[in-house]
């Protein structure tokens, strides 16, 4: 076997409740390595046949939480949740820091894939003796906080009682779900340590719509062997020293940039991207730093560059809040997006989406477009049950509640912002697609294309086979292969990166794997790419994208700028369709972006021709 | 060179070096290091569980950094029916005999702070033992410029014993320093 794996995988069925260790070849992890690609290939395999008449909350859509074979032993241990998405009814591989991905391979599993439906909530502990389903009927509709609480300390008696001799049992690495996740909030993540999530593709979704809130796991066993341990823990040693000489990111994290991204490159979203120029400086880092970080240097496993700080309100009316710093995306989400200005009035809604399991980017993006509607008259108070006015943090929580419980207005915002605008302009008669801000239903990161002064430009998300995933991008369909597209398969974290070429020998020293950089920008990340295209081009049931007219920005990405120092500056839309056209050539997918047969049968995915086929009549 | 307890209390000047590994847990990140570099030191290989230090985290922000106190009087060492353990007479480290070890698990519930395991490959009780002298955890933790473990150069004191706490206690009192009232729920 393959370096860097623990060797199975936990295959669970919730309707027959049974639980099963399933192999996957050695041909296949080589080809596919984890994380993101893998899930790709795992879910095309077992459903790819009926894909489009399968919706992402169907039971037999299959809930993945993969981890990577670099996962744990590279610095900065996530794991990867994917599936069918409900929201881009293609497959999103979708990542978060937390300590259950290397507990899972240390239990010794290298991921968990769920099917079917349980009949009453339930989650699923995983330890060294296996897999197990467990009643969760008393954690279900508890926020973030209650779940961590409750499970962490019903595990760890569990564990005892089992094993009591063996001195002191630690806290499982658990994912869950709130609220939003359990009302099958289609854009909701799965969670984990109250404020890390897996946001994008909604498989917080996938997780309710299987009574499923929570999975934890336990291992006691070490991390899994490798190909050459020597130089893994040479390169081990060598990540961290490059990783602790970035000082100023280790410090301030991304949380200075909610300030900074408005003032200095015009790209952040502020009151549904109406504006992304702001130069208050009340968003400024300090103003973060100074009244509410409570740990000022907080990690994940295997991490030395503590991106992450802690903030805590301890008075007003707020008090109580916990939160990450929040992060940039966070305070340009909960914060100027909303036209909240304040840093505790961010921190506080930040802390209230994540405790309901909304994704901090995806809730909030609805959330601001549904308040924009209300300013243009579109919904109405009576929608709501109360105003909603721009920067009322009250009024946001109210709403962030009513969409998690999918009350009044918040059971049609519930389903994300596309299907949201598609069906509220049904209602009222309005086109409501020009405030929609999403790319094939994935509402776009905090980072805007008009200035073009960001990392973000004309087809990051336009090309993108995640849509508006910010950090997972489009750019000449060769240099990304070794960038997200295999940090999500190999499932280690972006923030904890290296030249590429000291991250492929360690990924050679772990696996073995006659791998090359080259390798990955020819082969394996188009490969990955490409079936991922296919998946989000087969779509179904309730949505299917079409080729070139849905691989575009949103209409509000076409706006000129009406402020700042970039103001009237917009996307380039001729640019966007050459350097669209040139993205589908480098990757050898026809005009319209569908994978040719030669480029199918180059990449050994032969047998996805057959439904390809169908879509270039 | 390994005595027994009341041999070391009575070694008088030939401690030639006792050292210490102060916890500072508010500094601790939770990055789990410091577990990864113990268990490389002495299994081999990245293996947290086998850990002598172990991070304990019953809510996110509160990362408590478990290991031996090493008391003054020793409890651990005492309760051991078989002199499996003993007293590092350099560094005043708790040294298992691995080949004598019955795994009966005496040890750990003598231990004040329940801070022994037993070694999750061959079962024998696990302690710090300061890796004689110069402990890997210490090293990585101020490589990283955290310095939640420290060592210092320490002669043996009662409030040693203070430190052996249960893990989950002294979590309460962090939280409650981070998180003010709200610290009094979360755990």
């Amino acid at each position: 076997m393959p370096g860097g794996y623990a060797g199975k995988f936990l295959d669970v069925d919730l309707s027959r409740e049974k639980v099963k260790d399933t192999v996957i070849d050695d041909e296949t992890l080589e080809a596919y390595f984890g994380g993101r690609g893998l899930g790709a290939k795992i879910i095309w395999d077992r459903i790819g046949k009926k894909w489009s008449k399968i919706d992402g909350l169907d039971p037999d859509n299959i809930f993945m939480a993969l981890t990577g074979p670099m996962t744990g032993i590279y610095p900065g241990g996530r794991i990867c949740c994917t599936g069918k998405s409900p929201v881009s009814n293609g497959t999103v591989g979708s990542t978060a820091s937390t300590e259950f991905a290397p507990e899972l391979k240390m239990a010794g599993y290298d991921g968990v894939l769920v099917t079917g439906k349980a009949s009453s909530p339930v989650y699923i502990l995983v330890t060294d003796d296996g897999g197990e389903i467990r009643d969760a009927s008393h954690i279900w509709g508890k926020v973030g906080e209650e779940t961590i609480k409750i499970l962490n300390k019903e595990v760890v008696d569990s564990l005892t009682e089992k094993k009591p001799n063996i001195g002191r049992w630690r806290e499982p690495g658990t994912i869950y779900i709130g609220p939003a996740g359990e009302n099958m909030v289609r854009n909701a993540a799965v969670m984990s340590k109250i404020c890390h999530a897996a946001g994008y593709g909604g498989y917080g979704a996938v997780m309710g719509s299987k009574n499923l809130k929570a999975i934890a796991a336990k291992g006691r066993g070490s991390l899994p062997e490798v190909f050459a341990p020597e130089a893994v823990k040479l390169l081990w040693k060598k990540v961290h020293e490059r990783s602790i000489s970035r000082d100023a990111f280790r410090r301030m994290g991304t949380g200075y940039a909610g300030w900074s991204v408005g003032a200095n490159t015009s790209s952040e979203p502020v009151r549904n991207w109406q504006e992304e120029w702001h130069d208050e400086r009340s968003m400024g880092g300090p103003m973060f730093e100074t009244r509410y970080w409570v740990k000022k240097y907080w990690a994940d496993f295997n991490c030395t560059v503590s991106c992450m700080k802690i903030s805590c309100i301890k008075s007003g009316k707020w008090k109580g809040d916990i939160t990450d710093m929040p992060d940039y995306e966070l305070e340009a989400y909960c914060g100027t997006n909303f036209g909240i200005f304040d840093a505790g009035d961010t921190i506080h809604m930040s802390a209230v989406i994540d405790n309901l399991g909304h994704s901090g980017i995806n809730g909030p993006n609805t959330m601001a477009f549904a308040a924009e509607l209300y300013q243009r008259g579109i919904l109405k108070e009576e929608d709501f049950g109360f105003k909603i006015e721009w920067g009322d943090a009250e009024a946001f929580t109210k709403l962030a509640w009513l969409i998690a419980k999918r009350e009044k207005i918040g059971d049609i915002l519930a389903e994300g912002t596309y299907r949201a605008a598609k069906k509220i302009g049904e209602m009222r008669g309005v086109d409501c697609m020009p405030y929609a801000v999403h790319v094939k239903g994935i509402e776009i990161g905090a980072h805007g294309t008009r200035s073009d002064e960001d990392y973000t430009h004309d087809i990051s998300y336009a090309a993108s086979v995640q849509g508006g995933d910010h950090t997972s991008t489009a750019s000449d369909g060769f240099r990304e292969m070794t960038g997200a597209v295999f940090s999500d398969s190999g499932v280690y974290c972006n923030f904890c990166s290296a030249p590429t070429e000291l991250i492929f020998d360690y990924a050679k020293a772990i696996t073995g794997y006659h791998m090359s950089i080259d390798s990955w920008r020819r082969w394996n990340g188009p490969r990955i790419i490409t079936l991922q295209r296919a998946l989000v081009l087969l779509g179904g049931p309730d949505v299917t994208w079409e080729p070139i007219k849905d691989d575009d920005n949103p209409p509000r990405f076409y706006e000129p700028l009406p402020s700042g120092p970039h103001k009237g500056r917009t996307t380039d839309r001729a640019l966007v369709e050459s350097k669209r056209a040139t993205y589908y050539e480098t990757l050898g997918w026809d005009q319209r972006g569908i994978p040719t047969k030669e480029t199918l049968n180059r990449l050994d995915l032969g047998d996805v021709e057959p439904s390809m086929k169908k879509l270039r009549k | 060179m390994a005595t027994r307890t009341d041999e070391y209390k009575n070694s008088g000047d030939k401690m030639s070096d006792p050292i210490w590994i102060v916890r500072d847990y508010e500094r601790c990140t939770g990055c789990q290091r410091c577990e990864l570099a113990c268990s490389i030191h002495h299994d081999g290989w990245m293996w947290p569980e086998a850990s002598r230090v172990r991070v304990f985290m019953p809510f996110p922000g509160v990362e408590v950094p478990h290991l031996c106190a090493q008391c003054d009087d020793y409890p651990c060492v005492e309760s051991c029916p078989v002199d499996a353990l003993s007293v590092d007479e350099k560094t005043t480290a708790v040294i298992v005999d691995r080949e004598a070890c019955t795994s009966c698990g005496l040890c750990i519930k003598a231990c004040p702070g329940d801070v022994p395991t037993l070694h999750p490959g061959d079962n024998k009780a696990n302690i710090c033992d300061l890796c004689d002298g110069d402990p890997e955890c210490v090293k990585v933790c101020h490589e990283a410029k955290y310095d939640a473990l420290r060592l210092v150069h320490e002669s043996m004191s009662k409030n040693r014993k203070l430190f052996a706490r249960d893990p989950i206690d002294v979590a309460k009192d962090i939280a409650v320093k981070l998180f003010g009232e709200k610290g009094e729920e979360v755990i």
